[in-house]
Formats: C-alpha cells, sequence, structure tokens
C-alpha cells in the first residue's frame, strides 16, 4: 500500500492523526504531513478507514 | 409548485422527535422512498431540500458549488433573524466560504491540532475530578446539567479562550437563548447583542494586554497579517464560545443518560475502559445532537441522483439521518458501544466546515464518561426517564434537567 496527500486542501480535523497516529502527523500549522508512505500490512485497515473519514477527501491509497 | 399551496403539500421541517432516543420517525420513510425531498421551514415559511441519506449528506457537504452564507437570499434560516441585523450581521467562520473562510480557519488550527488537544488532557482531568468532588460533597441527588454537563466544556473553552470564567451564569444564558429555535428575533438580537458586547470590550483589551489564550494569539497573527478587523474577532469569539460549550454539554448529558439506559454497556466500559473512545463515537452517533450547523445555499444548478438542486434554492443535509442510515449503521436505531462503524458517522458535520473543536470534543467526552463511572459507579437517574424533559425546540437537541444520585 502506498499513501499520498494533498496538503493544500488539508481543512486541519485531525481524524487521520487521531486514527492513525502512526502515519499521520500535523505540523505546527495544523495541516496534514505523512510519517510513513508505505506503511506495514497491520495498519492498512485504519488508513483505508481514515481515507475515507478525511472530510475533504485528500488521502489518497494506492495498493 | 406555487408559493401558495406549498405549505400544505411539503411537511414541516424541524420534524420532532417522538422517542428521546431516537430521529424524528419521518426521517427514516424520507430516507427509503425520497432521499431529497423538499419541505417548509416553520419559522420562515419558506421551502428547502432536505438531503436524508449518509451518502447524499457527505456528497453535498463536500461539494464547492454549496454555500454557508446565511445572507444569500435562498438561504435555510431556522430561527428568526432580524431583517436589519442580517444585513448588518459579520459572517462567522461557520458561515464563511473559501477564501475568507480557509484564511480564518488557517489561524485557528494551530490551536486544534491532535497534539494540542492531547496535551490538554491533564488540566481537563482536573476539571473533571473538580467538578465530581464537588457533587459527591454536595451529595446527591444534584442536577447534573448544572453540576458537571455545561461547568466542564465551560470552563475548558474559557482557559482556552482566555475568557474569564466568572462570567459564565451571563454568557451561558446568552449562548443557550441563541441556540433556542422558539425565542422571538428581538431576544435573538438581544442575546447576541449582550455577548458581542462583552466579547468587544474583553478583546480590546487584549489588544493592549495580549495573555496566553487562543484569542490573543489571533489577535497577534491578524497584525502580522490582517484578515480580520475588530468585529470580526469579535464575531470569531463568539462562535468559539457559544460553539465550545452548548454542543458539547448536551453530549455529556445525552450520553450519560444513554449509558444509564444500557446498563450491559454501561458495565462492560466500567470494566474495560478501553472501550471508552468507540463509546464515544457512538454516543455522537446515536445522538446527532445539531442537524442545524449545516444549512447550505445552492450556488449552481447540482444534480444529485437525477434530482436538480437549482442555484439560489436553500439544502438541510440532516446528519441526524444520515446516522442512522441503515445501510452504513445496521440496527441504527439501537446504541451498541461495539459498533465498529461508528466513527463513520456524521455528527460533526463534512467537507470544508468540519467542527474544529471534534478533538477536544471527543477527549472531554472521553474523560467525563470514564471519570464520572469510575468515581460514582452506583449513578443513577433520581427521577424517572418519563419526568425529563428534553430539548425539542432548540438547535443542539439535549435534556434540560438530569437529575442523578447514587
Ligand atoms: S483528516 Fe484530512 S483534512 Fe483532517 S487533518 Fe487529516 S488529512 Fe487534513
Amino acid at each position: 500500500m502506498r499513501v499520498s496527500v494533498d496538503p493544500d486542501r488539508c481543512v486541519s480535523a485531525g481524524q487521520c492523526v487521531m486514527l492513525a497516529p502512526d502515519v499521520f502527523d500535523q505540523d505546527e500549522d495544523g495541516i496534514v504531513t505523512l510519517l510513513q508512505e508505505e506503511p506495514p500490512a497491520e495498519l492498512h485497515a485504519v488508513v483505508r478507514q481514515t481515507a475515507s473519514l478525511c472530510p475533504v477527501r485528500l488521502i489518497q491509497i494506492t495498493e | 409548485m406555487t408559493q401558495d399551496n406549498l405549505a400544505t403539500e411539503l411537511p414541516n421541517f424541524p420534524m420532532t422527535r417522538t422517542c428521546p432516543f431516537s430521529p424524528p420517525e419521518q426521517y427514516a420513510k424520507l430516507r427509503e422512498s425520497e432521499p431529497l425531498s423538499q419541505a417548509v421551514l416553520k419559522v420562515t415559511g419558506k421551502p428547502a431540500w432536505l438531503v436524508t441519506t449518509h451518502e447524499h449528506v457527505k456528497t453535498v457537504l463536500g461539494d464547492s458549488r454549496v454555500s454557508s452564507n446565511l445572507k444569500l437570499p435562498g438561504y435555510p434560516h431556522q430561527f428568526h433573524i432580524p431583517e436589519e441585523m442580517l444585513r448588518e450581521v459579520r459572517l462567522m467562520l461557520l458561515s464563511m466560504d473559501p477564501p475568507e473562510h480557509t484564511a480564518q480557519r488557517r489561524y485557528l488550527i494551530p490551536e486544534f491540532t491532535a497534539r494540542r488537544m492531547r496535551a490538554l488532557r491533564p488540566r481537563i482531568q482536573e476539571i473533571v475530578d473538580a467538578r465530581i468532588d464537588a457533587m459527591l460533597a454536595a451529595g446527591g441527588p444534584v442536577d447534573l446539567v448544572s453540576a458537571l454537563s455545561l461547568a466542564v466544556p465551560s470552563l475548558v473553552i474559557c482557559e482556552l479562550l482566555g475568557v474569564p470564567y466568572e462570567d459564565h451564569p451571563q454568557f451561558e444564558e446568552w449562548s443557550a437563548l441563541m441556540m433556542n429555535h422558539d425565542i422571538s428575533p428581538e431576544e435573538y438580537g438581544a442575546a447576541v447583542v449582550g455577548l458581542d458586547m462583552y466579547l468587544d470590550k474583553l478583546i480590546t483589551a487584549k489588544e493592549t494586554e495580549p495573555g496566553d489564550d487562543l484569542i490573543s494569539r489571533f489577535i497577534e497573527k491578524n497584525r502580522e497579517e490582517p484578515i480580520a478587523d475588530h468585529t470580526d474577532i469579535v464575531t470569531m469569539a463568539r462562535l468559539m464560545l457559544v460553539g465550545g460549550h452548548e454542543t458539547t454539554a448536551n453530549m455529556i448529558s445525552l450520553g450519560v443518560l444513554g449509558l444509564l439506559e444500557h446498563p450491559e454497556q454501561l458495565d462492560a466500559i466500567k470494566a474495560d475502559p478501553d472501550l471508552l473512545p468507540g463509546a464515544v463515537e457512538e454516543l455522537l452517533r446515536f445522538f446527532s445532537i445539531s442537524d442545524s450547523g449545516t444549512a447550505r445555499v445552492a450556488l449552481a444548478d447540482i444534480e444529485i441522483d437525477g434530482t436538480v438542486i437549482k442555484a439560489g434554492e436553500g439544502i438541510l443535509p440532516l446528519n441526524n439521518s444520515a446516522n442512522h442510515d441503515e445501510s452504513v449503521f445496521p440496527d441504527a436505531d439501537t446504541l451498541d458501544i461495539r459498533r465498529e462503524e461508528a466513527r463513520s458517522h456524521l455528527a460533526f458535520g463534512y467537507g470544508i466546515h468540519q467542527c474544529i473543536g471534534q478533538n477536544l470534543a471527543r477527549i472531554e467526552l472521553e474523560i467525563v464518561y470514564g471519570t464520572l463511572f469510575r468515581r460514582i459507579p452506583g449513578l443513577k437517574l433520581a427521577v424517572p426517564m418519563s419526568e425529563l424533559k428534553f430539548k425539542d425546540e432548540a438547535l443542539v437537541y439535549g435534556v434540560h434537567e438530569l437529575p442523578v444520585t447514587w
């Protein structure tokens, strides 16, 4: 799984960081940053869920 | 359809709950038969679109062709705002569109990052413990709404904003009035003006003598790169203050009540506090206390599944309905704190306006539910459930008083 984000559109709801803190973080300005582009298999389910919860759908996953 | 026969042909909105724990019954029928339908707003007599399925609510709130601007003619107002006030009123974050919305939100979001929210935990825990100490010292029965539900979020948001908590009886009253469907335009106007005058003084003081708080930091950033004038800052502070306590307060009371009425699930939480975060999401979904924060108006003709919402028409995406959509939440009217898909709820809205304080709310709820039932395991209602009065008339659902004892 590869994850990518489009920080320009982030509205900083922080759903991603609360749910998958090993994969997503927020910078000082509250904008999403990616900690791992290729998260390990045990995180795939939660990353998928996170992508569907992001209110502006900016988390892209390719499998 | 002409304006004249609208009222007889279309249902009224808001629709009231028949069971305090379930959404209005009509929602389920609408999701089945007419997921995009029209209704007449009780307050203005004007029509608006109701959006009732989970998928459609997400679609509408994610669409950049809808506006939150409450000054636009077709905007579906749900309470009386005096005409001249509407003309002069400043838009607050909630009612702004990009690019103004983006700019103001950018100034505020660093205050609400997940990390910052987590850092607040110990302080929130202290506040909750102190309130529960006071409850235990007073002895039951107590009204949980005033003893805990309102006090906790109010104290937290005051600290965050740098608003003196001593003044809380006054601004809690203004805030409750602003959330009420039923008040007259004059009463609504007076509450807004009262709160604005109070905040105006406070902000003027912070402009010369900043503190270590959100409002002072906003003023500071705005000085470097101005996006707002003094009045805009007052409006921003009003939104934060009102938004920060009324909603969470209602969720605290309703969540406690929901758990008391589902003792098997409450016991499970007492035995395993790891269930708490999931329980918070499920309670947010189950009660979906505000259907009104997501009102929009179409900026262009928008076609959704064959139905066309025309430019200028008002839209109400009902998150309470979306959150009880059986296609996403099987057996949706049942409270199930172990529900896996609970997090997909739209109780905080969706899209660019999704609640900026959602993670603060989550942490407050988790700490309150966890601490209350740990420290007072024998907590129970002091009156029969049938005697409780629910806020059917309010923009944010809740219970007026929640007498409890132990
Ligand atoms: S959930 Fe989406 S919008 Fe919110 S912080 Fe994460 S990436 Fe940004």
